[in-house]
């Protein structure tokens, strides 16, 4: 990756337009095939998200979980790993949340509740994140694989926790939070837009920073985009592998200040499934830049709140299908784009008289 | 507790465990071939999942299994397609590109399960197999198959260039054959393979429910790193963990019928049943953390680039 010159930033915003494009394309096709007409549903979906106040903090308040999670798939990315195991982080931080908040005494304050929690929930999302990056880097297992497994057997502990000890009577949720851990709402009455909208623009401006500013993510950087040259030059890598991959998980566990502090007040099965997948999604379609990653969050927000208002029309399934190909229209185009600046810088080099100019011979 | 002792004795455990291998051991073959030509397979979950569907639906109109069989066939290769036009010939990320297919997989199923029949959740029944295994002819067509494929990869020559193209595809491209024509062949066979994979499952319950691939594309594709990419190797690891899920499941059922006999399950019941529900995952985690990986991984695996 360069550095963010206008020049690159115009060609990743071309990348996400003819993705967002191709999604529309395939969007249109389906719609069409059982009989209704795209225009009235794009229209619809348009009208009734962000056409009234209420609408649009819908949209912001489907847009923070996603937030969270891009971020945290961004983080695994810059360092050249696919942190599939977003899903799982974010539920062992919901849990963790939701359990250390519900046993805080009821006079805690918030300025001490609600920093505990979110330190609970960072931290299991995070020891995950750390198993993963750890069993990459020291063991070489692909963190999708590890990713899949772990999603799988924290599914299975935090239900069986859960029903075994911390469930409330017959149902699957948790107790409440104490009072002082609620995040407060904001926006209109009616949505249920709170406090963690704001907390995770801060998160991703720290994160911008942490990129831009910083030799961890310097470090992350180059272990990316060419990890043997990093290891020649000192670079830490396996360190690099298993800091991202713990950060990545934390983040992911901060969206329990959505859903747990914020929403529901507790923790609750089933709640925040199918984030983490769609983090993935915004993160590769904000082209792993925090701006870029917030970007993507209101977009998808916008597509999963808008699948919702317009399910008279078309089956909601719609959209999870268009999410798929926009992450395949991503990753599609980016090579093309990639291989275009390659022969550029190849016909410029010519020009001026070097020859030899190397192919960028590593990994895709 | 004896009961499950005799359970786990008797011929029925290991045909429960063989059914349970069958879907696993065709995905995980043509995993296996897959990565063997330099193509990283993470879209074995959507082959699945998408020859499920495909078996279900063709069953369903011409009740017909071989039918049935055909179209789940048919759709493996498709998604199989497509993983090559972006995967190979684009030289997109085969990572993103696996993972894409597979949520991909999960929504359109669904989608179509609306269009098609109204639910989106379960197909109407169709024909079927049922829980036969030594006289349902799926079962042999499926062993044949993978007998056949890691047969022909390590004794023939489009097996050879088939690994060539995952090893040194430069070498074979200076041969004179084509990398991209040599990694379609690869692909369309283990695309078939694992919707082969995909039809038994969809066969064996009479019909597709959404989503019943249930994560087995991500356990395959780790047995083909576990088995070194061997396919020999690969579809008895497969077998092996057919006996751990079919453990797994026997002690469930022992568990269910204990909770049915009395009051509810005890901590111990409780923690019992978690971990044999996990205890796949658990396994195969426990074994990635622990072999050594490097040395059998194809060397040009993932890199597209190669061949362009």
């Amino acid at each position: 990756m360069k550095p963010a010159t206008a020049a690159a930033v115009r060609r990743e915003a071309a990348i996400a337009t003819v993705a967002l494009l191709v999604a529309m394309a395939a969007g249109s096709a389906l719609i069409l095939a059982i009989g209704q007409s795209p225009a009235r549903v794009w229209g619809a979906l348009l009208a009734r998200t962000l056409g009234d106040a209420g609408g649009v903090a819908q949209v912001l308040f489907k847009a923070t979980p996603l937030l969270f999670t891009g971020l945290a798939v961004a983080i695994a990315l810059r360092a050249g790993l696919f942190n599939i195991g977003v899903e799982g982080q974010l539920v062992a931080g919901l849990l963790a949340c939701g359990v250390v908040g519900g046993a805080l005494p009821a006079a805690t304050p918030g300025l001490i509740a609600v920093p505990l929690c979110l330190l609970a929930a960072a931290t299991a999302g995070g020891a995950l994140g750390a198993a993963t990056g750890a069993l990459r880097a020291w063991r070489g297992s692909h963190e999708v694989i590890v990713g899949i497994l772990l999603n799988a057997i924290v599914g299975a502990v935090v239900l069986w926790l859960g029903d075994a000890y911390l469930f409330v009577g017959e149902s699957t949720r948790t107790a409440d939070v104490v009072d002082g851990a609620r995040l407060a709402t904001i926006g209109p009455a009616g949505t249920a837009l709170n406090t963690a909208a704001p907390l995770a623009l801060a998160a991703a401006a720290a994160i911008a920073w942490l990129f831009a500013r910083t030799r961890t993510g310097a470090r992350w950087r180059a272990v990316g985009a060419a990890p043997d040259a990093a290891a020649c030059a000192g670079g830490g890598v396996r360190r690099s592998m298993l800091t991202a991959m713990t950060l990545s998980g934390a983040i992911a566990g901060l969206a329990a200040a959505h859903y747990v502090l914020g929403y529901k007040y507790c923790y609750e099965d089933g709640v925040g499934r199918g984030a983490g997948f769609l983090g993935i999604a915004v993160a590769l379609l904000g082209r792993g830049h925090p701006g870029g990653v917030v970007a993507a969050a209101l977009l998808l927000g916008l597509l999963s709140h808008g699948g919702l208002v317009v399910s008279d029309l078309v089956p909601k399934e719609l959209f999870d299908v268009l999410t798929a190909v926009i992450i395949l229209a991503v990753a599609a185009s980016t090579p093309m784009v990639r291989r275009r600046g390659l022969a550029a810088l190849t016909r410029g080099a010519r020009r001026a008289g070097l020859s030899g100019v190397a192919a960028d011979g590593g990994a895709p | 507790m004896s009961g499950l002792v005799e359970a786990v004795l008797s011929t029925a455990f290991v045909t429960q465990a063989v059914r349970v291998a069958v879907p696993y051991a065709c995905a995980a073959t043509g995993g296996a071939i897959t990565e063997r030509s330099g193509v990283i397979d993470l879209a074995i979950e959507a082959k699945l999942l998408f020859g499920a569907f495909g078996a279900a639906v063709v069953a369903h109109a011409t009740g017909s299994v071989w039918a049935g069989l055909v179209g789940g066939m048919t759709a493996g290769v498709a998604v199989a397609m497509v993983q090559l036009v972006l995967g190979a010939l684009i030289a997109a990320d085969q990572v993103v590109v696996g993972v894409a297919l597979n949520l991909g997989a999960y929504g359109l199923t669904r989608y179509l399960l609306q269009v098609l029949y109204g639910s989106s959740a379960n197909s109407p029944q169709t024909v079927g197999v049922g829980s036969a295994v030594w006289t349902s002819p799926v079962f042999w067509l499926a062993a044949a198959a993978v007998t056949a494929v890691a047969w022909a990869l390590t004794r023939t020559a489009p097996g050879l260039r088939i690994r060539a193209a995952g090893d040194r595809p430069a070498a074979l491209a200076a041969a004179g054959v084509s990398v991209a024509r040599t990694r379609a062949v690869a692909l369309a066979v283990g695309g078939a393979l694992a919707g082969l994979g995909g039809a038994q499952l969809a066969l064996a319950n009479h019909g597709f429910s959404a989503e019943m691939s249930n994560g087995r594309g991500y356990l395959a594709l780790a047995i083909v790193i576990l088995g070194g990419w061997r396919p020999a190797v690969v579809a008895i690891t497969c077998l092996g963990l057919g006996l751990v899920e079919a453990f797994a499941y026997q002690v469930q059922l022992e568990l269910q019928t204990r909770a049915a006999a009395g009051h509810g399950p005890s901590d111990l019941e409780q923690l019992t049943g978690m971990l044999a529900h996990v205890l796949p995952y658990l396994l195969t985690l426990a074994f990635l953390a622990l072999l050594p990986q490097r040395a059998r991984t194809p060397r040009a695996l993932g890199r597209a680039d190669d061949a362009l």
